[in-house]
Parts: structure tokens; C-alpha cells; sequence
């Protein structure tokens, strides 16, 4: 039995149609060994919440620009909660203000990482802060 | 009972009792091949074999993934609960992979009759996960109608997956190849239908065509044997001998053609019913079984007791002291002294 790969959900919320950010970061994420499942543009919390309990995953992380990032975000991690899914790790990215950092934190978003953040940085915080696979 | 053993129970029974989540946790540990998932086999396995297991594959950006959502949506139609298994590549270098397959098929979030997992290939060749097939006995299990196995996108050879489907679906896109590519040995020959996707492109009627002369023509006697025209005492009949796949058009995109692909794997399934495919079905037993026979003597070769002299051996291969041949003699013969099963 070898060891399970991490496995992540890279999905985008809302409505702006600027992936460019999440496709990079997913393959980013691809060569630093974890497994990625990419879901696209224009994702309800609905959408995410059913694609994060189907695949299982370890972290759901949302890339975000429209400014949308207080109404939707808290909607995922409570739709997740809902689902049983307390124990996935969520993540934000994209263009978030400081100022909501400390709501979304509250709403349940473990991390949010800003412009400028490595790919290496992030993937370094999952490996630190994932659940240990069960048997 | 052993933890993995309750564990498993209670995962496999509340799968079987529509409960998501226990599936999806299920499926991964079935990719993980844990002891839970070993023990939830082997209990979900006698009530399976209901599902009609469909295997989707072709070439990367034939269309795979948006026929499948277009099957889906036929499928939901007709009122039948429809799962997918979308296998992607896994990375030979990192292990890690991108697994985009949910990007086409997303209109189904609050529909509890489909049911979506992506799998990493996980170092496996041949098309699909080694944990594939297993994964499409739970959701057989847990009461879908149809399981659709899509695999990564293939080339010629990939043709593990009509060993895993009880119907095999090709798909092709226009002018892909000409005549020849069409009657080369591999991938065609395992299809039970052939889709040209991609329809409204220019090309697709003829591609179709130059497929169905190619692949429907009676010129060989074993194609004969698969018509019936040999008694079934007749040793001719009983030769191994080529499929004759329907050829279909659809544009995935669209929906156009769907209905019809739907109604042609309908028709292939009863037809496997009435005991056309029960050689396909003794066969996929073989490669389950075998899979795990060869994958237990690894085990039990890596195992603390043989672990050293399996080493000794190997090393007196890798020294040319020792052919393979005989050292592969002399693991199985270390292994039926004195090791009892388990």
C-alpha cells in the first residue's frame, strides 16, 4: 500500500471568468504531487459543496476575483458543514482584502492567500495542515 | 471483529443505503487499497452485478468527458441513476495529477441520481486506475443503473477497459486517420460500438463510413463465426474471432446523436444477457482474480520472512549469476514451504 497522494479541489465561485489564476495554481499543485481536481468557471456553492463530498478531497480551495468572496465563501464552508464535510480544509485565493481576512476566518476559511503567494508556500500549508489519511 | 472490519460494515451498508458521503469515502479507500476497502469488497460484492458497466474511451479531446455529460443527461431522462468513474493520468515524475474531467459534467449538483469521481491513473497503464474496476463494483452496489468508466485518453493498445465494461464504446473524432488506421489491430477491435464524435464537423459522415466498411465487412471466416454461420458444434465457430460494433454519429455538444447511442447500449446489454457476452464476463473474472493472485505473491514476497532470500535471488539476477527464469522457480517454490495461506 503506498501513500495516499493529498487530494485537492481547485474550484472557482461566482461569476468573473478569469481562471487563469486557478489553472495555474492547479497544475502548480499537479507537479508538487497532489492529486487536483479542477471543476472550472462559474461555480454555485451547491456545485462545490456536491463536487468536494463526491471526490472526497483533503482541501477545497477557492479562487476568487469578483469581490463576491463574503457572500460566497461563507456559503461553501456552510453547505460543507451541512454535507459532514468539517473536517476539509478550505483555502481562499485571489483578490481578498486584509480587512475580511478575520470574517472569513470566522465563516471557517483555514487560509487566505494573497497576491503574491508561491505556489511552493501554499503547498507547503496544505502538507502541514491536512487530516493523516485513515486506514 | 477487527477495526478495519467494523469500519468497512458500517461504510459498505450505509453506501448501500444511499448515504453519499459513506460512498465517497468508500471509493477512497478503494483507491487506496486499504484493509477497509478489502473487507467492504468482499461483502458488497454477491449483491453486485446489477449496473451496466460502460466503458468510455478514445483519444485525448475526442470528447470523452462532454459525451459522458451528454449521457448523463439522457440517462437522468429516462429516470435512471447514472454514476461516472473519469480516470486521468497521474503524474510519472511527481505523482500528481489534474483531474478535469467534472469540468463538463457540473449541471448535476442537487441531483442525487448522478454520482462523479475523478481517479488518478496512479502509475497503472492501460487506461484506467488498477483500482477501477473495484471502484465500479461499489457503485454498482450502492444502485446505479449505469456505471460509466471513462479512461485516460488512449492511443492504440489501451484496451484494458473492455475487460472491465460489459459494453466497450470507442469514440473517434473526424478525420482522424484514413482506411488503414481503421483495420490496424488494437483499440477498434475491442469496441462494441464505435462513435464518431464531433458530428457537425466536416469529415464525420465519411469517417463513419470508411469505419463501418472496415469494420462490419464479412471477408474472414471468423467474422463469419460471429454472424452464426457455423453450426455451434463446427470447429470454425469456436475460433476467437472479431466484434462487429455498431458505428454511430453524435455531436456530444449538442446532444445530437445521443438518444440513439443510449438506445445502442440498451440493445448491447440485452444482448450480453441472452449470453453473447458470458465468455466476457469469465474473462473480467480472470483479470480481477489474477490481478489480486499476483499482487498477494508481491506482497508475500516483500513479506518480512522471504523479504532477504527473495533479495539474494534478485541480486543474483541482477549479477547475471542467475537466470529469471529460475529465480522465478525458486520464489514460488520458497513460497509453498511452510507458509500457510495468510
Amino acid at each position: 500500500m503506498s501513500e495516499r497522494p493529498i487530494k485537492i479541489l481547485i474550484a472557482k465561485p461566482g461569476l468573473d471568468g478569469h481562471d487563469r489564476g486557478a489553472k495555474v495554481l492547479a497544475r502548480g499543485l499537479r507537479d508538487e504531487g497532489f492529486e487536483v481536481v479542477y471543476t472550472g468557471l462559474r461555480q454555485t456553492p451547491e456545485m462545490i459543496a456536491t463536487a468536494a463530498l463526491q471526490e472526497d478531497v483533503d482541501v477545497v480551495g477557492l479562487s476568487i476575483l469578483s469581490g463576491a468572496h463574503m457572500t460566497l465563501l461563507p456559503k461553501v464552508t456552510r453547505l460543507l458543514r451541512e454535507r459532514g464535510l468539517d473536517d476539509v480544509l478550505v483555502t481562499a485565493g485571489g483578490i481578498i482584502p486584509d480587512d475580511d481576512i478575520p470574517a472569513l476566518e470566522e465563516a471557517g476559511v483555514a487560509a487566505v492567500f494573497g497576491p503574491g503567494t508561491t505556489i511552493a508556500e501554499v503547498a507547503a500549508y496544505i502538507r502541514s495542515h491536512v487530516r493523516p489519511p485513515e486506514a | 471483529m477487527s477495526p478495519a472490519g467494523t469500519r468497512a460494515e458500517e461504510l459498505a451498508d450505509a453506501a448501500v443505503a444511499g448515504d453519499r458521503r459513506a460512498l465517497a469515502r468508500l471509493l477512497t479507500a478503494v483507491e487506496n487499497r486499504t484493509p477497509t476497502a478489502e473487507a467492504a469488497l468482499r461483502r458488497l460484492y454477491p449483491g453486485t452485478g446489477r449496473a451496466h458497466l460502460v466503458g468510455i474511451t478514445g483519444a485525448p479531446g475526442a470528447g470523452k468527458s462532454t459525451l459522458v455529460a451528454a449521457l448523463i443527461a439522457e440517462v437522468r431522462a429516462a429516470g435512471r441513476a447514472v454514476a461516472v468513474v473519469a480516470v486521468d493520468p497521474s503524474s510519472p515524475i511527481t505523482g500528481g495529477a489534474l483531474l478535469g474531467d467534472r469540468v463538463r459534467m457540473q449541471a448535476y449538483a442537487s441531483d442525487d441520481g448522478v454520482f462523479i469521481r475523478s481517479m488518478a491513473s496512479r502509475g497503472h497503464a492501460g487506461g484506467l486506475a488498477a483500482t477501477s474496476t473495484s471502484a465500479a463494483t461499489v457503485l454498482d452496489a450502492a444502485g446505479f443503473d449505469l456505471v460509466l468508466l471513462e479512461t485516460v485518453g488512449t492511443g492504440q493498445s489501451e484496451v484494458e477497459v473492455a475487460a472491465a465494461a460489459d459494453t466497450t464504446v470507442v469514440l473517434e473524432a473526424p478525420e482522424m486517420g484514413d482506411e488503414v488506421q481503421a483495420i490496424k489491430a488494437g483499440l477498434l477491435e475491442v469496441a462494441d460500438i464505435v462513435v464518431v464524435n464531433k458530428g457537425d464537423r466536416p469529415g464525420a459522415q465519411r469517417t463513419a463510413a470508411q469505419l463501418r466498411a472496415m469494420l462490419t465487412s464479412t471477408v474472414s471466416p471468423r467474422v463469419a463465426a460471429a454472424d452464426g454461420a457455423f453450426a455451434p458444434g463446427d470447429e470454425r465457430a469456436a475460433r476467437p474471432r472479431p466484434k462487429r460494433p455498431e458505428v454511430l454519429i453524435t455531436t456530444a455538444s449538442t446532444g445530437e446523436g445521443v438518444p440513439a447511442l443510449l438506445a445502442a447500449l440498451d440493445r448491447h446489454r440485452s444482448a450480453g444477457r441472452e449470453g453473447l457476452a458470458g465468455g466476457a464476463r469469465l474473462a473480467r473474472a480472470e483479470a480481477q482474480v489474477l490481478a489480486i493472485v499476483s499482487e498477494r505473491l508481491r506482497d508475500r514476497f516483500h513479506g518480512a520472512a522471504v523479504a532477504p532470500a527473495t533479495e539474494a535471488t534478485l541480486l543474483a539476477v541482477a549479477e547475471h549469476r542467475l537466470d529469471p527464469y529460475t529465480a522465478a522457480d525458486q520464489l514460488l517454490a520458497s513460497l509453498t514451504g511452510g507458509h500457510p495461506a495468510n
